[in-house]
């Protein structure tokens, strides 16, 4: 029961933060022009906080750990590659580019068939230790960003105009196209995860466990991944890459609620990391008057406190 | 068979030099050189040799910097860059552009070493008190520690509009280097020589800190040295060429692959295979889009990557 009042203090806090951050300082002659700019924004950060939370709360659930998200293991680098593949691949010109919806479908397909991969090449020795496949996955986010800047220079400068677009991506500079048009994948994604979350409950019982209950989870793994790699796809081109926010947003659902639902955790981790992106917003654009941007900040405390995290999961 | 081998040696090596010497965009060739162009010299004494100098001590420095790194930390995939020292030495470098504003290139060079010094202390002490097991736990806090770390640095340059400055800088490119900018760099041939000097009790260090105890050594003392060496070559390097990343950490890995462990024996051939390894990757650099140049901290992230996840995963195969 207290979880619940919990939840309806943070949908009320949400709420409040939002209408706020919405409607401070409008007055009737100027709120066509504040809103046609303020909506998309707000849109794209709930959008993008639920798409980073819910991946990260179910990666976590597939791997069966708790400090690992798809952006540690390099997942979102991957996508900024796909773009610039496709770039070169294509060609600039190309309506695989410029336009959002072939581009967005294309990047996630082939995104899809490498995370598959990765993911295979990543989980293939089961029983591996955790530290190991972090190390990996932290290089080969690095190997990915270097491979997207090495091509970057090898591409002409027009076509680099393109690409940056997509590398540059933050609330600051929000497509709103894009913003209108990602609200599908993401409904699709969560109605998906809302009916496998009975599944994903058991999944997190253990391998093992889920097998003898009757779960096939080798099948319900691949099917969560593909879930997984959209909304990675789609945070990642509303914000651009943010490391360590999805493992934030879930470690601080798993302090505050004592629930092991996934239901209930997807709902509720998805209210924290939209609180937290819409105060971090507002704090990068009153208290530092736009001097930072929000990924430093999400770095700087998400950083700290994965390092604490990876100390006391040792320690103990 | 030694004697061999080293002749070998010395062969690839003035072959890539003089390859090195050769190219570039500006058309010189030797004959003009010997017959005395005054534009020849010029070029190659104010910029081919330069760099060529630079190449050297740099690779040569980096690698000995992280086979120090690894004795000290007794961690095989301990290196400057997976125990935030080079992510402190740019922190270092934002500071003092910050602070100092114009002063000379030799108190630049002292923030960035004060912070180098500090930072990776900082974390050797951090480790010590916690005491691992796993090896593979070190590099893996190493690297969140630097993002740590650069995250705060980027917040600095963010707020004194030094971003771009910044990001020009710590990419490592050797094309920057010219007559009267690269000199600070010649302090890693004292670093490596004092390293050289210091191989033996660096070796006893990395079996463990009773066993320094035991056999009369003072433990802490030989960790400072260690790191006050790495330092110095990292923020030489840093401030002159830039960041070139995994570096430390391959070289002398991969060495002592096929060398095996004894100090002595792996400190003059680790910096020679990170001399080859950095001639290697400038030559290519700047020959896949020439008369352009690719930096040369690109080529050496992919490579390096790609090794770096080899040997850890062969590492636990052998686990």
């Amino acid at each position: 029961m207290r979880d619940w009042i919990r939840v309806s203090l943070l949908v009320v806090s949400c709420s409040a933060v939002i209408a706020w951050y919405i409607g401070q300082g409008l007055t009737a002659d100027n709120y066509q022009f504040f809103l046609q700019l303020r909506f998309p924004k707000v849109l794209a950060i709930i959008l993008a906080a639920m798409a980073i939370s819910a991946s990260s709360l179910v990666f976590q659930t597939i791997t069966n750990n708790r400090i690992l998200t798809p952006s540690i293991l390099g997942f979102d680098s991957l996508y900024l590659l796909v773009q610039v593949l496709i770039v070169i691949g294509f060609g600039a010109a190309s309506a695989l580019v410029i336009e959002a919806v072939p581009n967005f479908l294309l990047a996630t397909s082939i995104m899809i068939g490498f995370s598959l991969m990765l993911f295979h090449f990543y989980f293939k020795r089961g029983g591996d230790n955790i530290f190991t496949l972090l190390l990996i996955g932290v290089v080969c986010g690095s190997l990915f960003t270097s491979m997207t800047g090495f091509l970057t220079m090898l591409v002409d400068p027009n076509e680099f105009a393109v690409i940056q677009r997509s590398m540059f991506a933050s609330f600051n500079n929000i497509n709103a196209e894009l913003v209108y048009w990602s609200t599908l994948p993401l409904i699709l994604c969560f109605s998906i995860l809302f009916s496998a979350s009975r599944k994903l409950d058991v999944l997190w019982l253990g391998q093992d466990n889920a097998i003898s209950l009757g779960i096939n989870t080798k099948r319900l793994t691949k099917q969560m991944m593909v879930v997984i790699t959209i909304l990675v796809a789609i945070a990642t081109a509303l914000v651009g890459p943010v490391l360590f926010f999805g493992l934030i947003t879930v470690s601080l659902t798993r302090e505050l609620f004592s629930r092991f639902q996934h239901r209930f955790l997807i709902l509720a981790s998805s209210l924290i990391a939209i609180l937290l992106l819409v105060l971090g917003q507002w704090f990068v654009e009153k208290v530092l008057t736009f001097q930072t941007t929000i990924s430093v900040i999400i770095n700087l405390v998400g950083g700290s406190y994965f390092m604490m995290l990876l100390l006391r999961n040792k320690i103990n | 068979m030694l004697v061999k081998q080293r002749l070998l040696a010395a062969c690839v090596f003035v072959v890539l030099a003089i390859v090195s010497l050769l190219l570039g965009a500006a058309d010189v060739s030797f004959s003009a050189l010997l017959s005395g162009d005054k534009h020849a010299t010029d070029i190659y004494l104010i910029s081919r040799l330069p760099r060529l100098i630079a190449i050297v001590l740099a690779g040569a420095g980096l690698s000995i910097a992280g086979l120090v790194m690894q004795q000290i930390m007794q961690n095989r995939f301990a290196s400057p860059s997976t125990t935030g020292t080079i992510d402190c030495a740019l922190l270092g470098y934002v500071v003092g552009l910050i602070v100092l504003q114009e002063a000379s290139q030799w108190s630049y060079l002292a923030v960035i070493f004060a912070f180098a010094v500090l930072g990776t202390l900082i974390f050797v002490r951090f480790l010590q008190q916690i005491q691992f097991k796993n090896v593979v736990l070190v590099p893996l806090i190493g690297i969140m520690y630097g993002n740590v770390v650069s995250a705060s640095t980027t917040f600095l340059a963010y707020k004194n509009d030094l971003v771009q400055t910044m990001s020009s800088w710590s990419i490592a490119n050797f094309a920057s280097v010219l007559q009267g900018s690269y000199e600070i760099l010649y302090l890693a041939i004292p670093a490596c020589l004092m390293a050289y000097y210091y191989a033996s009790q660096f070796s006893a260090a990395s079996i463990g800190q009773s066993f320094a105890k035991n056999i009369g050594l003072d433990f802490k003392k030989i960790v400072l040295i260690g790191v006050v060496l790495v330092a110095i070559s990292t923020a030489s390097v840093v401030m002159i060429v830039g960041v070139i990343p995994f570096l430390g950490l391959i070289v002398p890995n991969v060495v002592s692959l096929f060398m095996g462990d004894n100090m002595k024996k792996i400190i003059p051939w680790t910096a020679y295979w990170g001399v080859i390894l950095v001639l290697t990757c400038d030559i290519l650099g700047r020959l896949i889009i020439f008369p352009y140049e690719m930096p040369i901290s690109m080529i050496i992230s992919i490579f390096g990557g790609v090794v770096f996840i080899y040997l850890v995963l062969k590492d636990k195969a052998h686990a």
